[in-house]
C-alpha cells in the first residue's frame, strides 16, 4: 500500500533523506483522533531541520482537496485522502458487551473485553497507519513535496481553519461529481478522442473500481465473521471448565486440558482474522480508492479535452466574424486560447498516461506482496494449529 | 413384583468377582418374594410386573440354577459396557461385540402417507442372535415404539433407557444454512436423523440387559415390517394419555418431596443437575459456534467469488492468474469450513444434546424410586390404620368383624414388608445403573473429544496444504 516503488519517476529514491515525513503519535479524545504530524528535512524552504504538529483528520482532507483542485497537478493522481477515523462499531460492541456482563462468567468477560480492546487498538493502529502513508505519498513525490500547502501542513502550528465539511460532501461530493460530468463530458465531446487507450482505460478503471469495493465488501464481513467464529470459542472453554468443577473425578483434568486447546486454538483462529483483514481487505480498499484517484484523473483529462474543444469553437467561430480583418485581436486571442488549450490537453494526456502505467505497477508490487504474506501468515498459522491439537491429543491419550 | 422379571444383574459389571456378593442378595430376595408375586397381581391391580412372558420363563429358569451356571450363560455382555473398541475389555468371553449402522433411507410410498425408512444393518457375534450379519427397514415411529416398550418394561426397576431422537430435529434456524439448493435442506434433516437414531440403537445396544430384550432383538433381526406404531403419534388416544401421565408426573415431582434416607441419592441428584445446566450451556454456546462457522463458510464463497471476477477485469495476466488461484483457495477452505462446521455439529454438538436426554432419563429413574417410596409410605399408612381399626373393634367388643380386621392388618403387613423390599431393590437398581451409566458417560466424553480434536486437526492440516499449493501462484506475480 503506498510503498515506495523503486525507479519510478514519480517517486524519490529510497536513500532520500530530504524529508521524511511520519505520524509519531495519535491521541483518540472522545470523537476526534489528533494526530502528531512529525517530519525530519533537509530543505531549506523549512524553518527547521525538525519539527511536529498536531492535526486531525478534517485537516487531511484539506491538504488533499487543495491538491485536487490545482491545475498544475491536473494530470497526476492525487493519492487518495484518508478515510476518516471510525470507532463507532467498536464502541458499540464494548457496550454491548458491558450490558451483557451479567450472563457470563467473570472469566469469559475478561476474555471478551481483552479481544474488544485488541479490536479498538488494530482500528485505532490503522487509521493512524492510513493518514501517515496519504502524507508519505506527497512528501516521497517529486512534484507534490514542493507544494507549499504541503509545507504549511506540516510546518504550521496552529489550526487550519479547516472547516469540516458535510459529511456526505466528503464522501459523496466526488462520487457524485463523477457521476455527472463523465456523462456531461463523453456527451460533449464531438471529436473523438484522441485516444482509444484512454477509453478503454476509463471502463476498465470503472470496472476494476467496482469489483474491488465489492471485494472490499466481502472480505470485511468474512473476517468479522471469522472473529466471531474465534470469540464463540471463548464461552465454550469457559463452559467446559465450568463442567470439570463439578465433575470432579476421572473426567476433570480432562475436560481442562480440552478447554485449554480451546483457548489456544481461539488465539490462533483470532489471528488469522486480524491477518486476513491486514493483507486483503486492507489491499483491496486502499485500491479502490487508489483507483478512485486515477479515474478522477481521466475526468479532469476529459474535462480538459471539452475546454479544448470549446476553445476550437471559439477559434472557428472568431474566424469566421472576422474574416475580411487581417489579424484581428478577437482572432489572435482565441488563438491563443486555443494553443493553451491544446498544450494542456497533450501534457495532461501524456502524464497521465505515464500516471496509470505507474498505477498499474504500483497495484502489481502491493497485491504481490500483501498476497505472498497472506499466504505466508495462513499457512504459518494453520500449521501452528495443527502443531497444538496433535499435542493437545497427546496429552488427552496419556490421561485416557 | 417387577424384580422377579428380570435377568440377573450379575452381566453388568466389568469385575465380576466384585459383584458377587451383592447379587447374592438379590438373588435370594428374588426367590423370597416370588410366592407373594402372585397375590400382589391379583389383589392390588398396581402393575408391576414386566408383561413380557418371554423373560419371565427364562428368569424362572435361571433362578433355578445355582450361581456357577450363571456364569456359563452366554448373555455376559461386558464386553459392551466399557468402549466400542472392544480390545480393551477385560473379562472373560470379553470378545463378544455389535456393531450398528443405518444407511441409506429411502422414500417409501407417495403423497400424504410417504414416509422414510432406514436400513438397520447389524453386525454381531453374539450367540443369542439368530445370524452374524442381519439388516431391516425400519420406519421412524417403529424406533419410538420400541423405545415405549422398553421403557414400559424396565423403568419401573429403576434402569436408566435410552431416550429416543426427538421428533422434530430440524431445531433453530440458526442451523439453517443460507445457502444451500433446496435438497440440501432436506437432506441435511435426513441426515441428522439418521445419525441420532444410530447413536440410539448404539447406546441401547451397549445396556447388557436391553441388548437381550426380545422386542429390541426382534427390532433389529425380525425382517418383517414392525406393527405401526400408532401410539406414538401425539393426537392418538395412547398419545394423549401418555401427555396427560407426564403432566401428572411432573406435578408429583414438583410437590412430591421425598424424606431421603441415603445421601447418596441427594448428592447424585444435586450432582445431575449440576451436569444438566452446565451441559445445557455448553451445548447452547456449541450450537452458536457451529451457526457462525456455517456463516463464514458462506461469506468464505463470496470472498471467492469476487476474487473471480476481479481476476477477469484485470488485465495484468500474472495478477489475474493469482487472483484466480485465490479464488480457487478461498472456495477450498470454504468446504474446509464446512467440513469443520459438520464436525462441531455431529461429533461435539450431538454428543451433548444425547447427554441432556440420557441424564433426563436418569432423573426419570431417580423419580420412580420416589414413587417406590411414596407407594411404600402409603402402605404403612394404610397398616397403621387397619391396626387402629382392628384394636377399635376389639375394644368394642365385635369380635365378628375382628377376624376380617385381622386379616386385614396381616395383608396391609406383607404390602409393606413387598413396598419396602421393592423400595429397596429399585435404590440398589438404580446404584448399580448409575454406576455403568458414569463409566459409558466417562469414556463416551473422552472419546469424542480425541475424535473432534483429531478432526479439527485434519482440516488444519488440509489449508496448510491449500495455502502452500498458492505461495508460489502469489510469488510469481510480476
Amino acid at each position: 500500500m503506498g510503498d515506495r516503488v523503486m525507479g519510478d519517476d514519480g517517486t524519490v529514491s529510497l536513500t532520500d533523506n530530504s524529508l521524511i515525513v511520519d505520524i509519531s503519535d495519535a491521541l483518540s479524545e472522545k470523537d476526534k483522533v489528533k494526530f502528531t504530524v512529525h517530519t525530519r528535512t533537509t530543505l531549506k524552504n523549512f524553518n527547521k531541520p525538525e519539527f511536529h504538529v498536531v492535526r486531525q483528520h478534517e485537516e487531511f482532507i484539506w491538504l488533499h482537496d487543495r491538491y485536487e483542485e490545482n491545475p498544475v497537478y491536473a494530470g497526476y493522481i492525487i493519492p487518495p485522502p484518508p478515510p476518516r477515523p471510525n470507532f463507532d462499531a467498536s464502541r458499540e460492541k464494548l457496550q454491548r458487551l458491558g450490558e451483557g456482563e451479567g450472563t457470563m462468567t467473570k472469566e469469559e468477560f475478561n476474555k471478551m473485553k481483552q479481544e474488544l480492546e485488541a479490536e479498538y487498538l488494530a482500528t485505532f493502529k490503522k487509521t493512524v497507519a492510513m493518514h501517515e502513508v496519504f502524507l508519505t505519498r506527497l512528501a516521497s513525490h517529486v512534484m507534490f513535496r514542493e507544494d507549499e500547502h504541503l509545507h504549511v501542513f506540516l510546518e504550521f502550528d496552529q489550526d487550519l481553519c479547516a472547516r469540516p465539511r458535510g459529511r456526505f460532501q466528503q464522501f459523496g461530493g466526488f462520487v457524485k461529481s463523477l457521476g455527472s460530468t463523465t456523462d456531461q463530458y463523453y456527451l460533449n465531446v464531438t471529436v473523438r478522442d484522441v485516444h482509444d487507450f484512454f477509453e478503454k482505460q476509463m471502463n476498465s478503471l470503472t470496472e476494476y473500481h467496482g469489483k474491488l469495493k465489492e471485494g472490499t465488501v466481502k472480505t470485511d464481513k468474512m473476517t468479522e465473521k471469522h472473529k466471531e467464529v474465534a470469540d464463540s470459542y471463548i464461552k465454550i472453554s469457559g463452559g467446559l471448565v465450568q463442567l470439570a468443577n463439578i465433575d470432579p473425578g476421572p473426567l476433570d483434568k480432562y475436560l481442562m486440558k480440552v478447554a485449554d486447546g480451546f483457548e489456544k486454538a481461539r488465539k490462533l483462529e483470532s489471528r488469522v482474522a486480524s491477518d486476513e483483514d491486514l493483507k486483503l481487505a486492507d489491499t483491496l480498499r486502499y485500491y479502490m480508492r487508489d483507483s478512485q484517484a486515477a479515474m478522477a484523473l481521466l475526468v479532469r483529462r476529459l474535462k480538459c479535452l471539452a475546454t479544448y474543444e470549446a476553445a476550437n469553437r471559439a477559434l472557428e467561430r472568431a474566424r469566421q466574424k472576422n474574416k475580411d480583418i487581417h489579424a484581428a485581436p478577437e482572432v489572435q486571442e482565441a488563438e491563443k486560447a486555443q494553443t493553451e488549450a491544446c498544450e494542456r490537453f497533450d501534457s495532461i494526456s501524456t502524464q497521465a498516461k505515464e500516471e496509470l502505467l505507474d498505477f498499474k505497477t504500483r497495484r502489481l508490487h502491493a497485491f504481490r506482496k500483501s498476497l505472498i504474506e497472506l499466504a505466508e501468515l495462513e499457512i504459518k498459522h494453520a500449521r501452528t494449529q495443527q502443531d497444538l491439537f496433535k499435542k493437545s491429543l497427546q496429552n488427552l491419550q496419556e490421561l485416557m | 413384583m417387577a424384580d422377579s422379571v428380570e435377568p440377573p444383574p450379575l452381566f453388568e459389571n466389568v469385575d465380576m468377582k466384585r459383584e458377587e456378593a451383592e447379587d447374592d442378595d438379590l438373588f435370594e430376595s428374588a426367590v423370597q418374594s416370588q410366592p407373594s408375586a402372585n397375590l400382589c397381581l391379583e389383589e392390588d391391580g398396581h402393575d408391576l410386573l414386566n408383561g413380557d412372558s418371554d423373560i419371565g420363563e427364562e428368569i424362572d429358569k435361571l433362578m433355578l440354577n445355582d450361581k456357577s451356571e450363571m456364569e456359563n450363560v452366554p448373555i455376559n455382555n461386558q464386553s459392551t459396557i466399557a468402549t466400542p473398541t472392544m480390545e480393551e475389555v477385560e473379562a472373560e468371553g470379553g470378545d463378544q461385540f455389535i456393531e450398528i449402522t443405518i444407511t441409506e433411507p429411502q422414500k417409501v410410498g407417495d403423497g400424504m402417507g410417504a414416509y422414510m425408512a432406514y436400513r438397520v444393518l447389524t453386525h454381531t457375534n453374539m450367540p443369542f442372535f439368530k445370524k452374524r450379519e442381519f439388516a431391516v427397514m425400519r420406519r421412524f415411529s417403529d424406533f419410538l415404539g420400541l423405545h415405549d416398550k422398553l421403557t414400559e418394561k424396565y423403568l419401573k426397576v429403576g434402569r436408566i433407557i435410552p431416550p429416543a431422537p426427538e421428533k422434530n430435529v430440524i431445531g433453530k434456524a440458526k442451523i439453517k444454512m443460507a445457502q444451500s439448493e433446496q435438497a440440501g435442506n432436506g437432506s441435511d434433516f435426513i441426515e441428522r436423523r439418521r445419525a441420532a437414531l444410530e447413536r440410539y440403537l448404539r447406546r441401547t445396544s451397549q445396556h447388557p440387559v436391553l441388548i437381550v430384550d426380545p422386542d429390541f432383538r426382534e427390532f433389529l433381526e425380525c425382517d418383517i415390517e414392525l406393527p405401526k406404531a400408532t401410539n406414538t403419534s401425539a393426537l392418538s388416544g395412547a398419545g394423549v394419555m401418555r401427555f396427560i401421565n407426564k403432566v401428572g408426573e411432573t406435578v408429583n415431582k414438583i410437590t412430591y418431596k421425598m424424606e431421603e434416607t441415603d445421601p447418596w441419592f441427594e448428592n447424585k441428584l444435586v450432582h445431575v443437575e449440576g451436569l444438566e445446566n452446565q451441559l445445557r450451556k455448553l451445548h447452547y454456546n456449541v450450537e452458536a459456534m457451529v451457526s457462525y462457522r456455517k456463516e463464514l463458510a458462506n461469506l468464505t464463497n463470496g470472498v471467492s467469488r469476487s476474487a473471480a471476477m476481479l481476476s477477469v477485469c484485470e488485465d495484468h495476466n500474472l495478477l489475474s492468474r493469482a487472483l484466480s488461484q485465490l479464488a480457487d483457495t478461498e472456495e477450498k477452505v470454504e468446504a474446509v469450513h464446512m467440513e469443520q462446521a459438520n464436525t462441531d455439529f455431529y461429533i461435539l454438538c450431538e454428543m451433548l444434546k444425547d447427554y441432556l436426554g440420557l441424564l433426563g432419563s436418569v432423573r426419570d429413574a431417580f423419580h420412580e424410586r420416589t414413587k417406590m417410596f411414596q407407594l411404600w409410605q402409603h402402605s404403612q399408612q394404610m397398616l397403621t390404620k387397619k391396626r387402629e381399626a382392628k384394636a377399635k373393634l376389639e375394644l368394642q367388643g365385635r369380635t365378628d368383624k375382628v377376624d376380617q380386621a385381622g386379616v386385614e392388618v396381616i395383608e396391609w403387613e406383607a404390602k409393606v414388608e413387598r413396598s419396602q423390599e421393592s423400595f429397596d431393590r429399585i435404590s440398589k437398581m438404580i446404584k448399580l445403573e448409575m454406576d455403568r451409566f458414569e463409566k459409558c458417560r466417562i469414556q463416551d466424553f473422552k472419546v469424542t473429544f480425541i475424535k473432534y480434536l483429531e478432526n479439527h486437526m485434519e482440516h488444519q492440516a488440509q489449508l496448510v496444504k491449500y495455502w502452500d499449493d498458492f505461495l508460489p501462484e502469489a510469488k510469481a506475480i510480476a
